[in-house]
């Protein structure tokens, strides 16, 4: 239990867990629509000032498990409530509580029907989340896992667009599909732990390599549709489009970054030579993804489903980075997670608002609303340069350290940088469409719709948009408190990696023989 | 090395035009006060500008550190010898610039001029940026910061040619930087654990023993990701460029945006690359010959164009290249002709473009055939045309002629008999495409449908600017100390 520092205080995760959940009890005695929601408000809000507490405790200069709980739960199978953070999660964490008041904010007139399910949905949804990404016990984790399927699929299925059905149906399928096989690795290595389902146990054993690489497989099924990497995408387009903008936000920001998430917390550590192995592969369906997202993004006259697609071309930089397994990409595919739960937050923020207006998610009802929205478009305007990677802006700094990461990863091969030249034309691809979006929205062209009658944001939307673009700029121009918080977990990680480096090759040799 | 102190000015000369675009954009409704503001921010940006004169002169480096992203990584200004040259004209061109827009925009009564002053002031903002640049983040930052704010200016009209132009333009510009510029930014921080600059043209940045094939692979993506220098394959933006209205063109597609690229492009070449490197790895030979044909082949395009405007703008294109043929001679003549040629060419296209404008105003004429006689109504703005034209030509004693010479002894140096004789064929090519024009008006006869009736010479807010930037041409070519001194503390 070494690599544990016990939280001897306030048990402040667990409040972070648990008090959502409570709000959403107290919810039920709630009869008010405006009262559910601004007392749901104050609950995310309660919970974003309270996680702050988290970042004030938190050591950045330790690879350990920080303000660890460990409490029993059942014994009889050895399940424990075991949580704590390090340097992988807590930006994830602090990026899922801080944006959670905001969906409750863009949801204040977009929801008009059963307000009291939805903000309990919501509420949920972020007790689910904060427990996925502290969750130490592996039982813990799938539960949670799984139970954000269900909130989420009823924010899709009850106040989603017209085919609401066949989208949240086909969430849940897939999601539940990848996460079966999860459960067979995770009661394997529950075998060969001695009965244990205490995650960082299972890191660093030497399994026999064939194992690794089912257990590998078992973990990228799961966790690359969740992400979702190319060709395991499908459900994304559909789900978000008929997500209302809340669920739309929460899917972008949080949910996509539990597969990511995935794979550094357990594929890495737990199958460090099957990763190593093959990585290549996962990094050529990165590309893939990124140059697929970025044609497919060019070509969508739904503004949701752009932005879709276009998250399948960011979540390829971020595996991307991930798999080139050196501290920049890491780092940069850690940042990226944040850096992707902001803008395209956001993103689905700014055309939610036009949806209000408009009824429309098509580009063309929205050409040329420019000159009538002009504080939209300044909004809008950052938010997709920052998607597509302008400098100064966050994004700029994850792609460039993945594009660095990844350059560095073929010099250390000592080859032409064919991987890393194989994602540029995804960044040319993400300044295309976003810059063909914002064209429209912002001049259309010379047979606009009349659009005079629209009104621009009110004082509510502003406040919802602006600490988003606050974090734009400050990433964009000052990442480093960022990258600290994460170091030492991301170096400890690849240290450890480098000691299995031979042995994975000789397993290779092995197999090849 | 330690860190030399945070000089403010740098600072101010970089505020100041986006304080300007801020005040337009609020004092928008009226008109009077929103064109104080931004003549008063560009003699203000002059002013700053100016005061970091006399110590760049002695050689040395000002500095203003803004953001550090990564270790090696940050947003950083300086003031050296090669960033002033550049400063100085960017902001002294906005100076005449605005007065000259001020009378263009008001002669056509032309619609959305509070988002054309602040997009203006925008674009100064950057190309200040650009000059100011301590390191390729910055370059890059400011560098595409230009491409986005200029958008609107080009699209100006919000017709079907302004958006298609406009398309055009920034699909190039940016589409470029995206796939040459952005990899080779990351690649040379790979490489070198650093993006600054270095302190002199000789060194460079890269470490002895770097990959050759890899630096050569970077040099080359140098050279196309800043598109804005018009080197030709990825010269086609600029023609498209010229549907936006004349001030514009005359800013900012002969000086600013243009001259963006070939700053960034030549300080690359000489402060990442170095002049070491680059003639180690014999990259500057073949570098000259390859623009060598952006040079010829532009000329001979302008001289087919009937547009005054399209002939300009090819040849900018090909004046463009002689900025960056001179700096790939790698001899001291040569690079100090192509670095002072980013002063002359300045100023005496801008002379000619808005002259260009001035006909537009007063005739609403585009075409050099139509011009016929049009020199005897207009005077002043077709002396002016003439004599900014000798510039382009390299005709003693305007300012081109000093960058022609320079270029000469430097190519003659560089033992390169090729480059001598391509240089003397595209004067000849200049003298081809510009000398018509002015002979045309001045002496070509008036068409009997057309007695020119009602036309006067353009509105005296176009016709002094027109006048000082003339002027200055001429200044430049009779007394290049001024400029030359920059030029010299570059080459060292």
């Amino acid at each position: 239990m070494d690599q544990l520092l016990f939280n001897s205080g306030f048990p402040i995760l667990s409040v972070l867990i648990f008090l959502p959940l409570a709000g959403a009890v107290a919810l039920l005695f709630l009869n008010s629509e405006q009262a559910c929601r601004i007392f749901t408000l104050v609950v995310s809000g309660a919970v974003a000032l309270l996680s702050l507490f988290v970042l004030a405790d938190f050591d950045t200069a330790t690879a350990r498990f920080q303000l660890v709980e460990h409490h029993r739960w059942i014994e009889a199978f050895n399940i424990n409530y075991t949580i704590g953070v390090d340097g992988i999660s807590i930006l994830l964490l602090l990026l899922t509580t801080l944006i959670m008041p905001f969906c409750v904010l863009a949801s204040w007139t977009y929801i008009t029907s059963r307000v009291k399910i939805f903000m309990i949905c919501l509420l949920v949804m972020e007790t689910a989340m904060i427990g996925v990404f502290v969750a130490l016990d592996f039982v813990l984790f799938y539960i949670l896992w799984e139970a954000m399927l269900i909130p989420m699929y009823l924010l899709i299925a009850i106040w989603g667009g017209p085919r609401k059905i066949y989208a949240s149906v086909k969430f849940f399928l897939y999601t539940l599909a990848g996460s079966i096989l999860l459960l067979v690795a995770i009661i394997w290595l529950y075998a060969t732990n001695n009965y244990s389902f205490f995650i960082p146990e299972m890191m660093w054993q030497d399994y026999p390599f064939s194992a690794q690489v089912l257990v590998f497989l078992a973990f990228f099924l799961a966790f690359a549709i969740k992400v979702p990497m190319f060709p395991f995408h499908t459900w994304l387009p559909a789900a978000h489009v008929e997500a209302p903008t809340a669920g739309s936000v929460i899917l972008a920001s949080i949910l996509l970054k539990m597969g990511t998430y995935g794979f550094l917390r357990f594929a890495l550590p737990i199958t460090p030579e099957a990763t190593i192995v093959l990585a290549p592969y996962v990094l050529w369906l990165s590309i893939a993804g990124i140059i697929y997202g970025g044609f497919t993004a060019l070509a969508q006259q739904d503004m949701k489903k752009l932005i879709a697609y276009s998250s399948v071309g960011h979540m390829g930089f971020v595996t991307l980075g991930i798999f080139v397994l050196n501290v920049r990409g890491v780092e940069g595919a850690i940042l990226q997670m944040v850096n992707h739960g902001i803008t395209t937050g956001a993103l689905f923020l700014c055309v939610g608002m036009i949806y209000e207006r408009t009824h429309s998610r098509e580009l063309l009802s929205a050409t040329g609303v420019g000159k009538y929205m002009p504080v939209f478009i300044t909004f809008l305007a950052f938010f997709s340069l920052s998607s597509f990677g302008f400098p100064g802006t966050n994004s700029f700094v994850g792609e460039f350290m993945i594009i660095a990461g990844a350059f560095q990863f073929d010099t250390a091969l000592q080859r032409f940088p064919t991987l890393a030249l194989a994602s540029i034309p995804g960044a040319v691809l993400a300044a295309a469409y976003m810059l063909r979006m914002l064209q429209k929205i912002i001049w259309g062209g010379t047979n606009n719709p009349d659009q005079s009658w629209i009104n621009d944001l009110n004082l509510r939307e502003i406040v919802v948009l602006t600490p988003f673009l606050f974090f734009v700029l400050w990433i964009g121009l000052g990442p480093q408190p960022f990258i600290d918080l994460m170091h030492c977990s991301v170096d400890h990680l690849l240290q450890q990696f480098e000691a299995h480096q031979n042995h994975a090759i000789a397993a290779a040799g092995a197999l090849i023989r | 090395m330690d860190a030399p102190a945070n000089d403010y000015r740098l600072l101010f000369a970089l505020l100041i035009p986006l304080i300007g675009t801020l005040g337009v954009m609020l004092k928008g409704d009226r008109e009077n006060v929103r064109e104080a503001i931004s003549s008063i921010s560009s003699i203000l940006l002059l002013l700053v500008v100016v005061s970091m004169v006399a110590e760049v002169r002695q050689g040395k480096r000002l500095i203003f550190h803004m953001f550090s992203l990564l270790p090696g990584v940050s947003v950083t200004l300086r003031a050296d010898a090669m960033s002033m040259i550049f400063a100085l004209v960017a902001s002294s061109l906005w100076t005449i610039a605005v007065f000259y827009s001020m009378g263009y925009m008001r002669g056509l009564k032309e619609h959305a001029q509070t988002r054309f002053n602040a997009c203006f002031a925008l674009a100064i903002f950057g190309a200040i940026g650009v000059a100011f640049s301590d390191n390729l983040f910055t370059m890059y930052l400011f560098y595409e910061l230009v491409s986005i704010c200029t958008y609107p200016l080009v699209a100006h009209h919000q017709d079907d040619e302004g958006y298609h132009g406009a398309r055009k333009y920034l699909v190039y510009l940016t589409a470029t930087a995206k796939a040459f510029l952005l990899p080779a930014m990351i690649l040379i921080y790979v490489l070198t654990g650093t993006l600054d600059f270095a302190a002199t043209i000789t060194g460079g940045i890269f470490p002895k023993d770097a990959n050759s094939t890899l630096v050569i692979m970077l040099y080359i993506f140098c050279l196309f990701g800043f598109a804005k220098n018009g080197v030709m394959p990825f010269h086609h933006w600029l023609p498209g460029a010229m549907v936006a209205p004349t001030p514009v063109s005359a800013l900012l597609h002969a000086v600013a945006v243009v001259k963006v690229g070939v700053f960034c492009t030549t300080r690359v070449m000489l402060y990442v690359f170095g002049t070491e490197t680059m003639g180690a790895l014999n990259l500057g030979i073949p570098t000259a010959y390859f623009v060598g044909f952006t040079v010829v082949a532009a000329s001979i395009i302008a001289l087919s164009k009937d547009n005054l405007k399209s002939r300009l703008a090819y040849s900018t294109v090909s004046q463009l290249s002689y900025i960056i043929l001179g700096v790939a001679l790698l001899t001291e003549p040569a690079i100090q002709g192509g670095l002072i040629h980013i002063v002359n060419h300045a100023f005496s296209k801008i002379t000619l473009f808005f002259c260009a404008g001035a006909i537009y105003v007063a005739t609403h004429k585009k075409y050099i055939s139509e011009m016929e006689g049009l020199g005897r109504t207009m005077p002043f703005t077709f002396g002016a045309f003439a004599i900014a034209s000798l510039s382009m030509i390299g005709a003693p004693p305007v300012a081109g002629f000093i960058t022609k010479w320079n270029l000469l002894v430097g190519s003659v140096e560089a033992h390169q008999f090729g480059i001598l004789l391509l240089l003397i064929a595209s004067t000849m090519l200049n003298a081809a495409y510009f000398a018509p024009i002015t002979y045309k008006a001045f002496f070509g006869k008036r068409p009997a449908t057309e007695p020119y009736t009602g036309i006067k010479e353009a509105p005296l807010a176009m016709l002094v600017p027109i006048l000082i930037a003339c002027l200055i041409s001429v200044i430049i070519g009779i007394f290049p100390q001024f400029m030359m001194h920059f030029v010299k503390v570059v080459t060292g």
